[in-house]
């Protein structure tokens, strides 16, 4: 023990050599492997926090964009002039809109335990409103974006909501995440008549006239998949187990309902794990002794990595049980480890290995703007399609104003989405398909099964 | 069921318990040390996990790009490198930070409050702002059967392995050496141990590291079982200093007995109710001992 | 003594003109009505921070559950407004119409019990203050008397925070769960989120906060105010000199706590919604870190504390959004290492000399700075901890 006590410049010497050995292994390592951090924070100008109307950046940005950003295939170079279109009779209400640029906000929490998942969906959007840039823009003008950190917390999203809506003055808003960030900012858009592009996939039982949803609602997302996983695996018993808020519990009651009256199944267990719950021993042990034929999971955020993990770990792998998730992307298995994974199920319309044209475009774009290792998963792409949408049904109206827009959204089809093809509804959600995709140990899925174009439904009757 | 099954689930839900407990004394070892001797709250204590944890995806990642066939041995060295990185931080932070604290143990809270978000800050920009695995050995991944039906999961008894070791070397250190005797000794009377030729800025800043170093060490246990990601270690720290406190702070025999006591209330009730319920029954549990009694299940006699 | 002391309040009762006049004049001639209702959020914080001066830089007794009643009072206006929001025209949509649209989604058709008090704004009003006063009595009592204290109260106030928050987010069908109860328009017909609206809540909010203030100020200049001090310097002493320290504690404690729900309900009118993550542990944290920055004996320089910390989490998370969380660990850190009194520290140090000098030049009174080294000397003992 007398060795511990080595005299204390030469520990302060070990400690300094320790840290600076540490930071040199670090650098090398980060720019070996993760490029995709450096990016996100710094290396992208467009990217950058926006420009209080200063002159200079916005120079900057449509520089950047003109020059480093890859279109979508297909798309022609938008010939609309901002002189065709005079700002007075293209934004009557106030929004901040001149005869060269449109401003829009981005709202998603970058700080907090949120960041985690949301960051994917800053970079779609911001991509997105590159390549619109690149094109020509918007009724010919550029779009200018001014971002707001929503910090993982409501209160703060109400916050930042209302600040781009009232001072800022912004078209149209691409954000939120979880539902509960979402609820904390629809009254203020509905007060301010703002308008909202939400991409995560979500429980539905809401339509609100100023807010879009680009991702799944839980019957587009539940439905198909249950159906598949009944007539392909034959399942009849079902272990459903979620975090313990709203979007898991409406879930959760929605397959509960299907599984029982349509499917004529079983449910042999429901269980909710609280938000940030580390430990799943005792719910694993449950689900073994109640020997479910399908365990549908939709268990989220650093949970959802204790959960597989754990999982594997005692003993539960596809080699003996299916596991349906609709709450693992690509993102999550980032986190989560690929071979935690490997052969479980995962429901969503979109998996970064879909094969068509427009997807490959998409990933090579995205790949080229955030890094060659970045991921995509269904809320990223699900947010990428939030600007295409604004700006068609934008052109469509041939007018910003918020009512207008709403007016022209219905039947909007976005052709070159990454997903195939989707259509905006008169309820505000899109038409898509469903998908299974089946874990691969690199982290990717396998499309197994892909469904016709579902109607969305987001107060389907007889799931209430 | 089966006889045989209801054996098999009973040793399965033991062995669950005894994994919390595990995981749970590995989590507050590190604290006992700083909250339990030194007095310092550290709020940062999850970040230092993190550390660790972030340490072993470097070593994986390293492993991976430059060395694949090592992906079998990497772990052992990066769980001892984890030890040493999240303990050379904690000995710079006790020497810039702590130290000026020492007599305001309230404000150590604060101020280990603010470097906790500028960490969580840091491994955001600098490292990813997404959750991270590190690829884990073959031989930590899945469960052991000792028979067909019992599943003893690999990383559980890892992390208990590790937990053994841990707290043997730590009680050692505390009870048996020399140097445990100083910081016991400057911890109960400063200025006296000053007085008998103890180094007490030297023993205040090994001790602080000590403790970061075995929260390094947790965390990167912990990336067998849970998530690497900036706000992980956040997960980790309420739970932490109730074991602590449960325990009687200044008592490394009561943490563990605290540990134990709260996985296994966890892990029954969890089997048994909701988790939600288990989890506020358990809190509501060690909220009402505390009351009876106050200074924790063990109590040190000799601190005033 | 009582010299001394007058003269001491003489030169705080200044801290409250000016408190009053930054709340009440100088803010909403310099801001528009989105930026003044941010800062009515922000004084919503300062109620708590003006709680924790009284019960923890005077009583000495740091509570990390300040959220609870907080989030307490918050709750309760919630509740009342929700119900007026769930009018049966406005729900027809849901399966139960004329319920809260959170119960309708987790199949709840009935009102719960203990909701139908709320739709009276009386009982609301009353709830807001009892409730949590009473809450805060059950733990008083049931800690104090057992002199569970220091930092074994701060980690049992947090877990306390815990508990409540796993439960407001595990039972969603009675409380809206992890998005709160949201959605809230109007109180009695008058629709809270007009422009008109949001004036008047934020000075009805000033005025109550600088109420609270001058509450606050009364009490520590009582004899109530002398025995927290004295608790906080030798708790044994106190306790020896035949006080029982735990009823005084509790007191304490039940005051604070209704002043945090006062905050709680001005946040829920102003905000339009409450959400369970007050009820956590990070925001209980955070407001003691105002009420540092503050000065933690200031009752006004917990105010400036408050409005500081949060016009600079707005600033830096508008203009560094990268950088921003360092800027705020960075300013927690250094407040602790180098203004261990924070504002208020650094106006009697600097500030105050030079007012008071000014003050007794005008009076002709020379010896007025001698007030200066009694409160260095308080506050030099305040710093230590037995």
């Amino acid at each position: 023990m007398q060795l511990l006590f080595i005299d204390r410049s030469r520990a302060l010497r070990g400690a300094f050599s320790t840290v600076l050995c540490v930071t040199s292994l670090w650098a090398a390592f980060a720019g070996a492997g993760c490029n995709k951090s450096s990016a996100s924070t710094s290396s992208d100008p467009a990217a950058s926090k926006t420009d209080k109307a200063a002159p200079a950046s916005t120079e900057r940005s449509t520089e950047a964009t003109s020059t480093d950003v890859m279109t979508p295939p297909g798309v022609e170079k938008s010939t609309l002039k901002a002189a065709d279109y005079p700002t007075a009779k293209v934004m009557t209400t106030g929004l901040k809109v001149d005869d060269d640029s449109v401003t829009v906000g981005i709202l998603h929490s970058t700080t907090g335990t949120m960041a985690i998942s949301e960051t994917g969906s800053v970079q779609a959007e911001k991509l997105a409103i590159a390549q619109i840039n690149a094109l020509g823009g918007i009724l010919g003008r550029q779009i200018k974006v001014i971002q707001e950190d929503g910090a993982s917390d409501w209160p703060t999203f109400a916050e930042k909501a209302r600040k781009l809506l009232v001072n800022d003055k912004v078209a149209a808003v691409m954000g939120c995440w979880t539902s509960a960030s979402r609820k904390a900012v629809l009254p203020v858009f509905e007060k301010e008549n703002g308008l909202l592009y939400y991409p995560t996939f979500y429980e539905g039982l809401e339509q609100s006239k100023n807010v879009f949803y680009t991702g799944q609602e839980a019957t587009q997302q539940i439905l198909a998949s249950l159906d598949w996983v009944h007539k392909e695996k034959g399942a009849k018993s079902f272990y459903l187990i979620g975090s313990d808020y709203i979007w898991p519990r409406t879930s959760m009651k929605i397959a509960r309902k299907h599984i029982e009256n349509v499917l004529h199944g079983t449910v042999v267990g429901e269980e909710f794990a609280p938000l940030g719950n580390t430990q799943f021993g005792s719910i694993i042990n449950k689900i073994k002794l109640k020997k479910p034929d399908v365990i549908f999971a939709a268990v989220v955020g650093g949970s959802n990595v204790a959960w597989f993990k754990q999982l594997n770990a005692a003993g539960v792998t596809s080699a003996n049980q299916t596991l349906l998730t609709i709450s693992v992307t690509e993102d999550e298995v980032l986190g989560i480890g690929g071979e935690n994974l490997t052969g479980f199920f995962s429901s969503m319309k979109y998996f970064q290995s879909l094969d068509n044209a427009n997807n490959k475009a998409f990933v090579e774009a995205f790949k080229k703007m955030w890094g060659p290792k970045s991921v995509i998963g269904d809320v990223t792409q699900a947010a990428y399609l939030g600007p295409w949408i604004w700006r068609a049904a934008v052109e469509k109206a041939g007018s910003f104003d918020v009512d207008k827009v709403v007016a022209a959204s219905p039947d909007i089809e976005i052709k070159i989405a990454p997903e195939g093809y989707v259509k905006v509804h008169a309820n505000h959600h899109l038409w898509s398909k469903a998908r299974i995709g089946k874990a691969k140990a690199d982290g990717q899925f396998e499309v197994v099964h892909e469904s016709d174009l579902i109607e969305p439904n987001p107060f389907p009757k007889g799931y209430q | 069921m089966s006889l045989n099954e209801v054996g098999s689930m009973i040793a399965m839900q033991g062995f669950s318990g005894l994994s919390l407990f595990t995981v749970l004394l590995l989590m507050a070892l590190g604290l006992a040390i700083i909250f339990g001797q030194m007095g310092v709250i550290n709020m940062a204590h999850g970040e230092f996990m993190a550390i660790g944890a972030y340490v072993v995806y470097l070593f994986s990642q390293l492993t991976q790009n430059y060395a694949p066939g090592l992906r079998e041995v990497y772990f052992v060295p990066a769980v001892v490198a984890a030890f040493f990185v999240a303990g050379a931080v904690g000995y710079v932070v006790e020497m810039l930070l702590i130290r000026r604290l020492y007599k305001r143990p309230l404000d150590t809270l604060l101020a280990t409050w603010g470097l906790s978000l500028a960490m969580q800050q840091f491994f955001r920009s600098f490292i990813n702002p997404k959750e991270v695995s590190a690829e884990l050995p073959e031989w930590l991944l899945g469960a052991f059967n000792p028979t067909p039906s019992i599943q003893v999961p690999r990383n559980g008894i890892f992390v208990m392995g590790l937990t053994i070791l841990v707290s043997a070397g730590v009680y050692l250190l505390m009870l048996k050496s020399r140097w445990g005797i100083r910081i016991r000794a400057t911890t109960q009377n400063r200025v006296m141990s000053s007085a008998v030729g103890i180094n007490t800025d030297r023993v205040d800043r090994f001790t602080f590291a000590l403790g970061c170093g075995i929260a390094g060490l947790a965390g990167a246990a912990f990336t067998t079982i849970g998530s690497t990601g900036p706000t992980s270690g956040s997960l980790y720290i309420v739970d932490t200093f109730l074991v602590v406190v449960f325990g009687g702070a200044a008592n490394l025999i009561g943490t563990i007995a605290s540990a134990f006591s709260i996985a296994q209330a966890q892990s029954l009730l969890e089997f048994f109710l909701t988790s939600a319920m288990a989890k506020v029954l358990t809190l509501m549990t060690i909220i009402v001992i505390l009351m009876i009694r106050p200074q924790g299940l063990f109590t040190n006699k000799l601190r005033t | 003594m009582s010299h001394l002391t007058k003269k001491l309040g003489k030169a705080d009762l200044l801290g409250v003109v000016v408190l009053s006049a930054v709340i009440l004049v100088l803010f909403p001639s310099v801001f528009g009505i989105f930026r003044l209702n941010l800062i009515g959020k922000y004084l919503t914080y300062a109620f708590v921070g003006v709680s924790l001066v009284l019960l923890w830089g005077n009583g000495g007794i740091l509570s990390l559950g300040q959220g609870v009643f907080f989030g307490l009072g918050g709750y309760c206006m919630a509740m009342f407004l929700k119900l007026e929001a769930s009018d049966p025209i406005a729900t027809k949509i849901q399966t139960t119409p004329g319920i809260p649209d959170f119960m309708d989604w987790n199949q709840i058709v009935k009102l719960p019990l203990f909701w139908l008090p709320f739709k009276s704004l009386t009982f609301t009003i009353i709830a807001i203050l009892v409730v949590p006063a009473l809450f805060a009595f059950l733990i008083g009592v049931a800690m104090f008397k057992r002199r569970v204290g220091g930092v074994y109260f701060a980690i049992i106030t947090q877990a306390v925070a815990l508990i409540l928050s796993v439960l407001i987010v595990g039972q969603q069908g009675l409380t809206g769960g992890i998005n709160g109860i949201t959605d809230l328009k109007t109180m009695h017909g008058w629709d809270i989120r007009s422009d008109s609206a949001k004036y008047i809540l934020y000075y009805v909010n000033g005025a109550l906060l600088i109420g609270c203030v001058v509450f606050t100020r009364w009490v520590l200049s009582t004899k109530f105010g002398m025995l927290l001090l004295a608790l906080r310097e030798k708790e044994d002493r106190v306790r020896f000199s035949g006080y029982d320290v735990a009823n005084f504690k509790t007191l304490a404690f039940c005051m604070s706590a209704v002043m945090c729900a006062i905050g709680g309900a001005m946040f829920t009118l102003q905000v339009g919604f409450m959400s369970p993550s007050f009820v956590g542990i990070t925001p209980s944290i955070e407001m003691v870190i105002y009420t540092a920055v503050g000065g933690r004996m200031s009752v006004v320089g917990a105010v400036f504390g408050t409005l500081l910390v949060n016009f600079a989490k707005t600033f830096f998370s508008e203009e560094y959004p990268d950088l921003w969380l360092f800027l705020m660990g960075a300013t927690f850190i250094a407040v602790v290492l180098l203004f261990p009194d924070g504002l208020a520290g650094l106006y009697d140090r600097y500030g105050k000399p030079f007012v008071l000098r000014r003050a007794a030049r005008a009076h002709s009174k020379p010896k007025a700075t001698e007030p200066n080294v009694a409160v260095a000397t308080a506050l030099e003992s305040g710093g230590k901890h037995g």
